[in-house]
């Protein structure tokens, strides 16, 4: 591959970034995260930050975002957070387990979550890999050290913390585990953020992320989530996107699902400036089920980008993914959707769906399924809509008294009901629903700057 | 209270109502009917206010005041109804939000509070009771997997809620079983008031004979081109609508 010169510049900055800061990384870092950072380097600087003309980055030129000037918060910094304070912001209020992380660190002050069941661990990443290596070993980077995604080679290179749990075989975690993802800080920062999930056999378990900013200041976060599926789990993980409109993140989730495992993951994007989601699934034991749902509400200028990536390796499995985007004014969306059916991967079910409403001239949707099926006995779908509100819907609640602006919002939010109504915790699905509805009223952008008010 | 001079629509640069009269007076049923595609239900839709249509001349005055001036909704909350001939299914809107929203919409407009949920609940049973609509279909969405028959029992349903002053129904009979028309024409008779007028648009005579019209109209090519009593639709049924094409101009 030839770079440009500006490419060159721009990945040689992070190169340059992390030789400089090599023992400042490592320091304090178990082994088990520092021994992948040197292959993680050669890997990101053979193919530098990707522009438009990488073929996973089509739809999202990352050079912009990752061109702009940020401090790196390459240790932890001590800030002072009042929670309350980020719960008046819209982080949904919810009866749950919370654990708040800082600009991808976890916070020093996260009470101890005492009532866990036997064996669970919740923590920070760097101390567990530190104290309790042999819960780590096995799994970091198992799925994420060997993607050719140079921006996850970039988050294994410079990834010091993050979020970790850990449920031992047969245990079930009620109460979910509510991850408050802040960044906070006065001016334009970048964070890297590693978090690993580790559901263990027959156990269940919620993760709810809610990522969100106390400034409105640029931020750039490169975060890297590897969740195992134990055999026969059932594991929920939640995400709420909802940072300020500069905020711009890449977040790359990897799913490894043992045999009758079961997943639910579920991205509502609010706000936030450029956001690219990869989410890749490896169906790795026979009869897993896995249910990927995704919805976004953009305005202005925001660039919302899911990528999605499923293999499946193994007979018997199900994947179903629907994505659904509501785009206003001038906002960009995309959505790629990856299957892959192995030869001997028989029986499986694939159906992906995405349907996304354009509510401008201006606003724009790329979508591209690419299914791979090199099995023979497979049931696979996909479909794709772009369009307009459906004017006839539109005319019967008018006809009923419902004012169109009203008229309009009910049908946006029953656009995104369907993906709404699969949240498998009945407050989180009210609380998301309230969410929706408020975004779509333009209620939420206040909250970006609630920390000066 | 409805009073359409000259009515002339039309429709991506083609006309489909070609010069509409009709006086419409409190308390009347009149009857419209005609061949498939004379521009029945555009006349419905233009009345309710469904914007595509380009109006190319005419006037319409509801109640004192310049209907198509008006939108949709401030219609509908004027008490302008129309039962659609295909009601639409809008899967994620709950019936119960709808009609919800509907009625308090409605009420707002006539400087109302709010009814209270209980209040709602009641009126909501009344209703239903009346239409005979199966309770676990205000469960679901609007529409969504409705029969052909639960569709129009609905509109009938909504209308009740709304007690609408003009109620136009768009071939509401048409899906419907026998006893099902008998619940859906009751459902009508039973808001009959001397300050309510209704539009029955319908292909068969055996709904009037439930709801008895005043007058029966012939649309035609987009023209009424006769108009008697309630015997005229009689005479329709017997002898179809060729022996009034040298009606039309
Ligand atoms: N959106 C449209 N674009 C083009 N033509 C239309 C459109 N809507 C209606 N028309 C035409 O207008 C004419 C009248 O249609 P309308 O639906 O009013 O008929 P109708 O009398 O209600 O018929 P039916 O008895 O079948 O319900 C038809 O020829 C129809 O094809
Ligand atoms: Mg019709």
């Amino acid at each position: 591959m030839t770079l440009t010169a500006n490419k060159v510049a721009l990945s040689e900055k992070y190169t340059e970034l992390f030789h400089a800061n090599r023992s400042l990384l490592d320091e304090g870092s178990s082994d088990l995260l520092n021994r992948m950072r040197e292959i993680a380097i050669k890997r990101f600087e053979k193919v530098g930050i990707p522009g438009f003309k990488n073929e996973n980055y089509k739809y999202t030129n990352l050079e912009r975002v990752f061109g702009k000037s940020f401090r790196h918060l390459l240790e932890y910094q001590p800030v002072d957070v009042d929670l309350n304070e980020a719960f008046r912001c819209d982080v949904p209020q919810l009866d749950t387990d919370v654990v708040l992380l800082v600009n991808g660190w976890y916070y020093a002050k996260n009470q101890p979550l005492n009532n866990l069941p036997k064996g669970v661990v919740v923590g920070s990443l760097k101390q567990v890999a530190n104290e309790q290596p042999e819960l780590v070993k096995d799994y970091l980077n198992r799925q994420a050290g060997l993607s050719d995604d140079p921006i996850v080679a970039l988050n294994t290179a410079f990834a010091q913390d993050g979020f970790f749990m850990y449920v031992p075989d047969q245990v079930v975690v009620e109460k979910p585990i509510q991850v408050i993802n802040l960044m906070r800080a006065e001016e334009p920062v970048f964070a890297t953020q590693r978090n690993l999930i580790i559901a263990g056999k027959n156990s269940q378990a919620k993760v709810i992320f809610c990522d969100h900013t106390m400034n409105p200041v640029d931020f750039l976060t490169n975060s890297v989530t590897e969740v195992f599926v134990g055999q026969d789990a059932v594991l929920d993980i939640y995400t709420i996107q909802n940072q300020n409109n500069q905020a711009n993140s890449v977040n790359s989730s990897f799913f490894r699902q043992e045999a009758n495992s079961n997943l639910l993951s579920s991205v509502a994007t609010l706000h936030g400036g450029l956001i690219r989601n990869n989410l890749k699934v490896e169906m790795a034991g026979e009869h897993a089920e896995a249910n990927l749902y995704g919805m976004s509400f953009t305005d202005k200028n925001q660039h919302v980008d899911n990528f999605t990536n499923i293999e499946h390796a193994v007979p018997n499995c199900l994947s179903n993914q629907v994505y659904k985007n509501v785009l206003d004014e001038d906002s960009v969306g995309a959505f790629t959707g990856r299957i892959h059916v192995v030869r001997d991967a028989q029986k499986t079910n694939a159906f992906q769906r995405n349907n996304n409403v354009l509510l401008t001239d201006s606003a724009k949707m790329n979508t591209k399924p690419q299914l791979i099926i090199d099995a023979d006995d497979v049931k696979c779908s996909h479909g794709a809509t772009i369009g307009q509100i459906d004017e006839e819907a539109l005319f019967y609640l008018r006809a009923r008294c419902i004012g169109e602006a009203d008229a309009r919002m009910m049908l946006m939010n029953a656009f995104a009901h369907e993906v709404v109504q699969n949240i498998r915790v009945e407050p989180l699905r009210d609380r998301i629903d309230e969410l929706v509805e408020k975004r779509l009223r333009g209620e939420l952008a206040r909250c970006h700057a609630c920390d000066k008010n | 209270m409805l009073t359409i001079k000259n009515l002339r629509v039309a429709i991506e640069g083609k006309e489909i109502l070609k010069g509409i009269n009709l006086e419409i007076k409190a308390g009347e049923v009149h009857a419209i009917m005609g061949p498939n595609g004379s521009g029945k239900s555009t006349l419905g839709n233009v009345l309710a206010g469904k914007e595509e249509y380009e109006i190319l001349d005419g006037e319409v005055i509801y109640e004192g005041q310049d209907l198509l001036d008006l939108s949709a909704e401030d219609r509908a909350r004027m008490g302008v109804f129309l039962g659609f001939q295909y009601p639409v299914e809008i899967p994620g809107v709950p019936m119960v939000n709808f009609i919800k929203t509907s009625v308090n919409e409605m009420r707002k407009f006539k400087g109302l509070e709010p009814l209270t949920a209980g209040e709602f609940l009641k009126l909501m049973r009344e209703k239903k009771e009346l239409v005979h609509l199966d309770s676990q279909l205000t469960n679901r969405s609007v529409n969504e997997g409705f029969s052909g028959g639960e569709k129009k029992k609905n509109e009938i349903f909504q209308m009740a809620m709304l007690e609408p002053k003009l109620a136009i129904l768009d071939e509401t009979d048409s899906g419907l079983d026998i006893d099902a028309l008998r619940i859906v024409s009751d459902g009508v008779n039973a808001l009959k008031h001397p300050e309510r007028s209704t539009i029955v648009i319908t292909h068969y005579q055996r709904l009037l004979d439930y709801i008895v019209p005043d007058f029966v109209h012939v649309l035609y090519q987009g023209q009424i081109v006769k108009s008697a009593g309630k015997e005229l639709a009689l005479e329709l049924e017997e002898k179809g609508y060729d022996w009034l094409k040298n009606h039309s101009l």
